[in-house]
């Protein structure tokens, strides 16, 4: 491939000027994490004093002996958990109604399975909050459960649909010529290969409930996921290296998911 | 004797579009049966009806005599090849053919040393714990063959099975596929746009078009006596005359088809024999075709024929414009309906 | 029909059919269009002044408050400023990203570039906010950086210019405007990518074989077969914005914004009614924009 690109003419590669801005775009993304990354280990606790002053592993320690954000991380993950479970459910079942059939209004029907990631956070959350007023509800842990579950449904639906809608309908249609009742089918042709995109789509649902913040303000009550905790610092900091910290952590928990839905969706030859 | 294959009436539409419009056929056990057409002409929904991929709308389909119109798939004693292998690519190729017994329950051991036969049956032993992917073309071909054939079907369906092969692949695995199923004795139905395909592997062809049988008919049947213009021009090339330029030609107005290396090229005033039709006309183009020459000539009535050469000497010395006269024996020419 | 259908992906069986979809479109029908009905709904009744209870009375008063207070107005104009400013600046910003990673990289450092943008993506929201306040903030980073290349002089005019400048970048709308473009700069390289990846190489060399300079080609034929992607992410980054209420509340000057306005009266203020009738601009935003682009053509090469 390399071989092919030098001998390409000259003006079919890409100017300095593109690579550079090419480069700096890539940088921009990233500095912001690797400033988290780094004031996670400062001495300094009191200013946002950079370069800092020196570097200590002090912080993770009283992070960890907090039991506030304990918590609040355990609400986070058990949220999460749920949530991705009930969208899993009801992502897949939506995206095999879907796949392939063409009926009348099916277009409004994909249109509302897109809704709640197109409109922006805080109409679902008010919504969701007008909602709960209106029956009555107390909000807490299953109305952010709810509203979760209804963005992360979105996400495991169009993850499982994409996957279905490459299987050609002729595997479906051999599997049964060869003597597949239906449930074998599934079990043994669409199972193998909507897997990793149900594991992709779970891993990303739950990356998103995890680190949900917009929804959540509206829908949770009293309860305080580990979002609402780093929010509250932000306003009213109690020690600031410990939010770092956690910052920290935060990135860690959602970044392994995510990469390996990555991984899971690539296409199969570029799988290292 | 019981057709291994019958289709009743059978209508189906999709929408507007009727692709198949009371269609009626029987296949004999242990024939080799070609559906040929163009894209779009039903033939393709015929063999999805018999597959149990679709029922029909109306009319009905019969495998050995039992009425399966309604039955699935999986309960149908026929196997299919797609067009696209349709091989899993999950599964290595011995797990591919070894699919079908294991819905069935059958034992692992068994299904394994089952699954090595039928691929030794289309010569690829030694190729089961490979992934579809890794193979070319014509072994994907292979696999489906033998994943197909592994339940012992009593009919084999194929849909465009060397479709996606090139020329000489395609010409192998015709002879391959004639011999499988003389071996075998089982039913092949295969669907095909390729006429010369269909003629060379068919006992029997049924000539589809806009979702109806134009003839079935033998291969040599269907070349020789053409019953339509559709057919005769789909099946080989024809020249097909209208019967006001056959009123001309022959005295009687009724259309016909003649194959153009009927015709023959003769010096204009040559004599010709009795009850031979004779036209002049003018040399339009030659094109070489190899072992023959396809020269088309303008008669006075506009008409344009197409001729074969096979004379490739005698080809060269035609030239555009240069007179010529045609002549054939009207008892070679197929009379056509309509 | 029997059980073959079940799964079959062309079926035809409607109770199969039904069974599927059921669930789920129960789900969304009821917890998020119920959610989003009664919402609307909410923004027909008022307030009392007087005792703070929302009438259920369907009136219209909500949207004359919305739509006649001059404060109003400002937020909803400062919001669309924004987002536009910052639907500009991402599209300048993403187009050489988006161009080098669809038709320069090779499929190695192609893949390296998904993984770098769409890993920050995904990084935490909050995370990334709060970065960006250690970043702005007076000692923090950015002015750190300026004063090694020197140029802190510019930073300071920067700062002092009306409207956008302030304190310091923390507490200024350009310091809240480069946080806004940080966030959604991925949203907008990835559609742009997508469809600069569609469009043939030999669609260059054909125009290089007519003549164009490189520069010409890009003018006439890469950036209009761009417009759809263009479109694309610019519907994220505007809405985005329009729609968020934690940027303007962590990073940036005290001005107002929809979506802190929305926060704020359903929170403290208690004020549901006019929260919602809040949180229907960004939607006939949208709209509008959507309507715009369209008109415009940007969804005809697709």
């Amino acid at each position: 491939m390399r071989s092919d690109r030098r001998r390409s003419p000259r003006w079919e590669r890409a100017s300095p000027f593109t690579t550079a801005c090419a480069a700096l775009g890539l940088l921009f993304l990233h500095m912001p994490v690797w400033v988290i990354a780094l004031y996670a280990f400062t001495t300094e606790d009191r200013t946002y004093q950079f370069p800092p002053p020196g570097l200590t592993l002090h912080w993770f320690e009283v992070a960890f002996a907090r039991s506030d954000i304990w918590a609040a991380m355990r609400l986070s993950l058990l949220v999460a958990a749920v949530a991705t479970l009930v969208a899993l459910v009801l992502g897949t079942l939506a995206a095999f109604a879907l796949a392939r059939r063409t009926f009348r209004g099916k277009e409004s029907i994909t249109l509302l399975f897109v809704l709640p990631i197109a409109l922006p956070g805080i109409l679902t959350g008010l919504a969701l909050l007008a909602g709960i007023r209106t029956l009555g509800l107390e909000p807490g842990f299953w109305t952010i459960v709810a509203g979760h579950a209804t963005f992360c449904l979105v996400i495991v639906y169009n993850n499982v649909v994409a996957r279905l809608r490459r299987i050609p309908p002729s595997w479906v249609e051999a599997s049964s010529d060869l003597g597949a009742r239906g449930h074998q089918t599934f079990r043994y042709v669409l199972l193998p290969q909507i897997a990793s995109a149900l594991l992709a789509g779970g891993m990303l649902a739950f990356a998103l409930s995890f680190d949900e913040i917009i929804v959540t303000l509206f829908t949770a009550g009293h309860e305080r996921t580990l979002p609402i905790w780093f929010y509250n610092e932000l306003f009213r900091p109690r020690e600031r290296p410990v939010t770092n910290v956690v910052a920290v952590i935060v990135i860690l928990v959602t970044l392994v998911p995510i990469l390996g839905a990555y991984w899971l969706t690539k296409p199969e030859g570029d799988r290292g | 004797m019981t057709p291994a294959i019958e289709l009743r009436d059978a209508s189906r539409a999709f929408g507007n579009v009727v692709a198949l419009d009371r269609v009626s056929l029987a296949v004999a056990p242990g024939e080799f049966f070609a559906l040929l057409g163009p894209s779009g002409s039903g033939k393709t929904t015929c063999l999805r009806l018999i597959a149990g991929f679709d029922q029909p709308d109306s009319g009905c389909v019969l495998l050995g005599g039992n009425d399966v119109t309604n039955a699935p798939p999986f309960a149908r004693d026929v196997n299919t090849v797609f067009q696209d292998y349709a091989l899993f690519p999950h599964m290595s190729v011995a797990e591919n053919v070894a699919y079908g017994p294991k819905l069935r329950g059958v034992p692992a051991r068994e299904r394994r040393s089952r699954a090595h036969e039928m691929l030794e049956l289309v010569r690829l032993d030694g190729f089961g714990s490979r992934r579809p992917h890794e193979l070319s073309g014509g072994q994907k071909q292979r696999v489906a063959l033998a994943r197909a054939l592994i339940n012992q079907p009593k009919v084999l369906l194929l849909d465009e099975p060397l479709g996606a092969l090139d020329l000489k692949l395609r010409e192998e695995m015709q002879t391959e596929l004639k011999g499988l199923q003389q071996r075998l004795g089982i039913t092949f139905v295969f669907v095909t746009h390729d006429q010369g395909e269909a003629l060379s592997m068919a006992d029997r062809v049924a000539v589809f078009s806009a979702g109806r049988i134009e003839q079935l008919d033998t291969p040599r049947t269907l070349y020789v006596r053409p019953r339509t213009a559709f057919v005769a021009n789909f099946v080989g090339s024809a020249n097909v005359v209208t019967a006001e330029t056959a009123r001309e030609l022959t005295g009687r107005a009724d259309a016909f088809a003649i194959r153009p290396e009927l015709i023959e090229i003769v010096a204009p005033g040559a004599p010709v024999g009795d009850g031979d039709v004779v036209c002049d006309g003018v040399v339009v183009d030659v094109l070489y075709h190899g072992a023959t020459s396809r020269c088309r000539v303008r008669l006075s009535s506009g008409t344009v024929l197409a001729v074969d050469q096979p004379d490739a000497a005698a080809a060269a010395a035609l030239t555009t414009g240069s007179s010529v006269r045609l002549t054939w024996r009207q008892a070679l020419a197929a009379p056509l309906e309509g | 029909m029997g059980t073959s259908r079940a799964f079959s992906l062309q079926g035809r069986s409607a109770f199969y059919f039904a069974l599927l979809l059921a669930p789920p479109l129960l789900w969304l029908g009821i917890v998020y269009l119920g959610s989003l009905l009664t919402l609307l709904l909410q923004s027909f009744y008022a307030i009392d002044e007087f005792t703070a209870r929302v009438v259920p009375e369907p009136t219209l008063a909500t949207y004359e408050v919305l739509l006649t207070q001059p404060a109003h107005i400002d937020i909803i104009v400062r919001t669309v400023a924004m987002a536009i400013a910052v639907t500009l600046a991402s599209a300048v910003i993403a187009f050489p990203v988006a161009l080098y990673m669809a038709r320069y990289a090779g499929p190695r450092l192609k893949a390296l570039f998904y993984v770098g943008i769409l890993l920050p993506m995904w990084t935490s929201y909050l995370v990334k906010v709060y970065a960006w306040r250690l970043i702005l903030a007076k000692q923090g980073i950015a002015s750190w950086g300026f004063e090694q290349l020197g140029l802190m002089g510019a930073l300071d005019r920067a700062l002092a210019v009306p409207v956008v400048g302030g304190p310091s970048l923390a507490s200024s709308y350009l310091g809240m405007f480069v946080v806004f473009v940080y966030m959604w700069l991925p949203f907008m390289i990835l559609p742009l990518a997508a469809a600069l990846e569609r469009v043939p190489n030999t669609l260059l060399q054909a125009s290089a074989d007519l003549g164009a300079t490189r520069g010409q080609t890009f003018r006439h034929v890469v950036l209009p077969l761009a417009l759809p992607g263009l479109a694309a992410g610019s519907i994220f980054t505007f809405s985005l914005t329009l729609g968020d209420y934690i940027i303007p509340s962590v990073v940036g000057a005290p001005g107002y914004f929809i979506g802190m306005m929305v926060y704020q009266q359903q929170g403290t203020a208690g004020n549901l009614p006019l929260a919602a009738a809040f949180s229907v601009v960004p939607i006939v935003l949208i709209g509008l924009y959507l309507a715009l682009a369209r008109r415009l053509g940007a969804f005809d090469a697709l």
